[in-house]
């Protein structure tokens, strides 16, 4: 058991000192709000090194580029949509872990909504069509045929 | 037969995901076309690596077709780019460095052991330039018209081939 626990507490270490080389650089924020966007922003821009990492967890050298930039903005006043496009305007949409609406991506953001539409009429149909399958009277032959099974069950 | 027909429906919804996934699976992410292109070469005022007295500014670029490299002695590819840098040199193609993030000594070193293929270079320590040029890793090159217009950009190693195929025909298109 105090092996157990032991080598248990070695793995929460282990873990924790990866935890601390991945998180970055300390950075002083007079302001609680400030520093909630920092987070939210570095946590939104993709790094465009690494193919599929945000800027805050990685240490590739243009992510500390784009952190300290993010940085500078935010204490400089400017707001989350400028300095998303001062980002998008140097590296692309690519660093855009959302992509801003226009011309090119109407699709994108549209088809969801267009899917789920789709979807209901679809739901509406097929529900419209059995209730007026079930609403239908039998047919003399059905009929026959129903009356048929019933008495060959009943004689069994 | 039209019921019938309609359960083939999900079969080609399937090759169509599979069609679009295949194709991704051949992609290059790391091919990207720069958000600069078309787009006129960002302003700086920077000294040059060879003569710290000696400042440049974009209109430097102005004028001439130019092929402009950014690299930097921590990395291992400009070196291995180098000979053909030379080569586009040699073939009367005007290329302009960016040195970046870089030390003025290492720069220096890199350029009399591995030739120096660059009119002047544009020392960018801090790689502020390459922020504006979108750089997020060295080597990169972009191709910058007289008139000062980003026409080409090539991410990574230039290869032999790239130069015949892509870097002299591009060159020639803007000259």
């Amino acid at each position: 058991m105090a092996v157990i626990s032991r080598s248990l507490a070695w793995l929460l270490l282990a873990l924790m000192a990866g935890l601390a080389n991945a998180a970055v650089e300390v950075r002083e924020f007079d302001d609680p709000v400030l520093e909630q966007r920092y987070r939210e922003l570095t946590s939104s821009l993709r790094c465009p090194k690494c193919e599929n990492q945000a800027i805050d967890e990685s240490n590739a050298p243009v992510s500390i580029d784009m952190r300290d930039r993010v940085y500078q903005l935010l204490q400089e006043g400017r707001a989350d949509m400028e300095i998303r496009n001062h980002m998008a305007e140097r590296f692309g949409d690519y660093v855009l872990y959302n992509p801003r609406l226009e011309g090119r991506t109407w699709l994108l953001w549209g088809l969801p909504g267009v899917l789920v539409i789709l979807g209901a009429v679809l739901v509406m149909l097929i529900v419209r069509s059995r209730r007026q399958a079930s609403a239908r009277e039998l047919s003399q032959e059905e009929r026959a045929r129903l009356d048929d099974l019933i008495k060959r069950e009943g004689s069994e | 037969m039209r019921r019938r027909l309609l359960l083939l429906l999900p079969l080609v919804g399937f090759l169509l995901l599979a069609g679009f996934l295949y194709v991704g699976l051949s992609l290059d992410p790391f091919h990207r076309d720069s958000e600069l292109l078309a787009n006129e070469f960002p302003e700086f005022d920077l000294p040059t690596l060879e003569d710290p007295e000696r400042r440049v500014d974009v209109s430097s670029l102005k004028g001439e077709v130019s092929l402009v490299n950014v690299w930097g002695e921590w990395c291992p590819t400009c070196k291995q780019e180098m000979p053909q840098l030379l080569d586009l040199a040699e073939r009367g193609v005007r290329l302009v460095g960016i040195n970046y993030k870089d030390t003025r000594e290492k720069g220096l070193e890199f350029l009399q052991e591995f030739g120096n293929p660059f009119e002047f270079n544009i020392f960018d320590p801090d790689g502020d330039l390459g922020f504006e040029l979108g750089v997020y890793g060295a080597p990169e090159t972009f191709l910058v018209d007289r008139d000062g217009i980003i026409r080409y950009h090539h991410t990574g190693y230039i290869t032999p081939d790239d130069v015949e195929q892509t870097i002299l025909p591009e060159v020639k298109k803007w000259q």
